[in-house]
């Protein structure tokens, strides 16, 4: 699914390289927390497979696509065929929580059947079909960050990518947002998530790749956190 | 997309924008009038010397008793009208000669100014004697100038089109005029909609970088944008276009041509002429300036 091969990436105004020479394999429907200090790498990764920015060096592939070499007229449906979720939400907030769903569709071109049919399921999935006509201020931060979920999933992508999804929310509502994300992967999505949730990444009991000064230093299967080799 | 959801953006965007959109629809439609009105002062031009330069005559007034240049000695003799009327005949441009005596002149003048005070003025054989030639082209004036110019019994030359390219020459100077106001108001409805679509690619940056992470493409990113310049373009054009139409319909139909019967005017089709390029002009510019703007400021 995911393949980085000695993948560089040095930003223009920085001296020390924010990736340096990364191998990483990813298979499909596996679920991967990237994590590592602050500054260490794990969104410079992620960006690059969004193709947000370019790698310095090296191939980054993803479903059989050369992200690097991506032409940028290509690169709009290409990121259709993923989902994305922030630690800021991102949502519109001029909008309602069906709406910003909608949007991810809308804005894909799927007729107004396609959504009005997709959309109480996947507000369903999340537990949000009581709140569909809510604005995002009227919502909790991890109600906001559900509606962000959904809004990835709701093309039901084959990759999904989380740039610290709970960093924002506290410890109970970010389980609920574990559950959802596992349940999503379970379908067979493969899903990265970058974070800094020790407790998250300690109970989910899924690969950990741990990042430092832009190197991986451990790549376990059903990994914990702490157990490091520091 | 789908239309109803673009259309959806596009209405939000203008409200959104309300004071910048006002100012945008304003300067396109005073741009394009003043662009309308530079292309209705020129197709004004157009017809007036198509209808005028066909009217045009030489005069040449022949010696009378008072006359006093150096090729009068009195009234002209028979014999020099005869040799002015040989050469006449030899030139090419000369299309028509038509003789009007002093008498006719006289009988011409008095019923001109009927009822006039001048009248009283003028004693019958004060108006001198005339040759009216019609000429192939009025361009050609010179020719027929530089032959009888210095022919005994021709007291003087007169060329009507000299008075009219004075006049047109006015228009022509109010034209250029109209002209380069309107493609300085073209320069500042072209900054305005730059600056209209920076603030709007600004405010929006937001709901943009969302749609540029769920990846919609960059026509659908941008279009928004573009269609609500356009939208304000259409209406400014709209509203310049009403402007011209009403001044052909309630200036010069119903106030000038009554009153200057003299003049022709330009006719409908002439006008309608220019409403295409009004709205071509309109859209263009806009189109173009927001295009330009967001692909500096929306990259993708
Ligand atoms: N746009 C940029 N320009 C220059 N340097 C950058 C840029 N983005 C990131 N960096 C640098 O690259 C390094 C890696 O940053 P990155 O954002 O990938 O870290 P991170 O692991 O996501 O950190 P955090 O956990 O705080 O989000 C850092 O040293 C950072 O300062
Ligand atoms: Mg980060």
């Amino acid at each position: 699914m995911i393949n980085f091969d000695k993948v560089s990436k040095q930003y223009k105004n920085s001296n020390t390289p924010a990736l340096n020479e990364i191998d990483l394999n990813i298979e499909q429907g596996e679920f991967v927390f990237l994590v590592g200090q602050s500054g260490s790498g794990k969104s410079s990764l992620l960006r690059l497979l969004l193709k947000e920015e370019k790698p310095t060096s090296g191939t980054v592939t993803v479903d059989g696509i050369n992200v690097g070499k991506l032409p940028n007229r290509k690169v709009p449906a290409f990121r259709r065929s993923m989902g994305i979720v922030f630690q800021d939400f991102r949502l519109l907030p001029g909008k309602t929580v069906f709406d910003n769903v909608a949007f991810g569709m809308e804005v894909i071109g799927k007729s107004k059947k396609e959504i009005e049919q997709r959309i109480p399921a996947i507000l369903d999935l999340v537990g949000l079909d009581e709140k569909a006509h809510r604005l995002p201020s009227e919502l909790s931060g991890g109600e906001q960050q559900r509606v962000a979920l959904a809004r990835a999933f709701v093309n039901k992508p084959k990759l999904l990518l989380a740039d610290e999804p709970t960093g924002n929310l506290d410890p109970s509502t970010s389980v609920g947002i574990m559950k959802l994300l596992d349940r999503i992967n379970r379908t067979g999505t493969t899903i990265v998530m970058a974070t800094h949730d020790v407790a998250i990444v300690d109970q989910m009991r899924k690969r950990i790749v741990q990042m430092e000064n832009g190197n991986i230093i451990r790549d376990q299967e059903r990994g914990m956190y702490g157990h490091t080799g520091h | 997309m789908r239309l109803s959801f673009v259309s959806k953006e596009v209405g939000n965007g203008l409200r959104r924008n309300f004071t910048m959109t006002v100012a945008l629809i304003v300067s396109v439609a005073v741009s394009l009038s003043l662009v309308g009105a530079a292309l209705l002062l020129s197709a004004q031009v157009d017809r007036m010397k198509g209808y005028w330069y066909d009217k045009i005559e030489v005069s040449i007034f022949l010696c009378g008793d008072s006359s006093v240049t150096y090729t009068c000695t009195g009234s002209i003799t028979i014999e020099q009208r005869k040799n002015v009327e040989r050469i006449l005949d030899t030139l090419d441009p000369v299309q028509n000669v038509f003789y009007e005596s002093s008498a006719d002149a006289y009988a011409q003048f008095k019923e001109q100014f009927a009822g006039s005070a001048i009248l009283a003025n003028i004693s019958p054989d004060a108006l001198p004697a005339s040759f009216r030639v019609k000429l192939d082209n009025p361009e050609n004036f010179e020719q027929v100038a530089s032959a009888l110019q210095s022919v005994q019994g021709v007291e003087s030359i007169q060329d009507q089109r000299k008075l009219l390219d004075r006049f047109f020459q006015i228009l022509k100077g109010l034209q250029s005029f109209a002209l380069a106001i309107a493609l300085a108001m073209l320069f500042v409805t072209v900054l305005l909609v730059m600056n209209t679509i920076r603030v709007a690619a600004f405010a929006r940056r937001r709901e943009t970088s969302i749609m540029r992470s769920v990846g919609a493409s960059n026509m659908s990113i941008r279009l928004p944008f573009i269609l609500e310049a356009a939208v304000a373009a259409m209406l400014g054009s709209t509203l310049a276009t009403a402007g011209i139409l009403a001044s052909k319909y309630w200036l010069i139909d119903a106030r000038l041509a009554p009153n200057l019967t003299f003049i022709p005017f330009v006719t409908w089709n002439e006008v309608l002429v220019i409403v295409p390029v009004l709205y071509l002009v309109g859209l263009g510019t806009t189109i173009l300036a927001a295009s330009v703007t967001l692909r500096r400021y929306l990259k993708g």
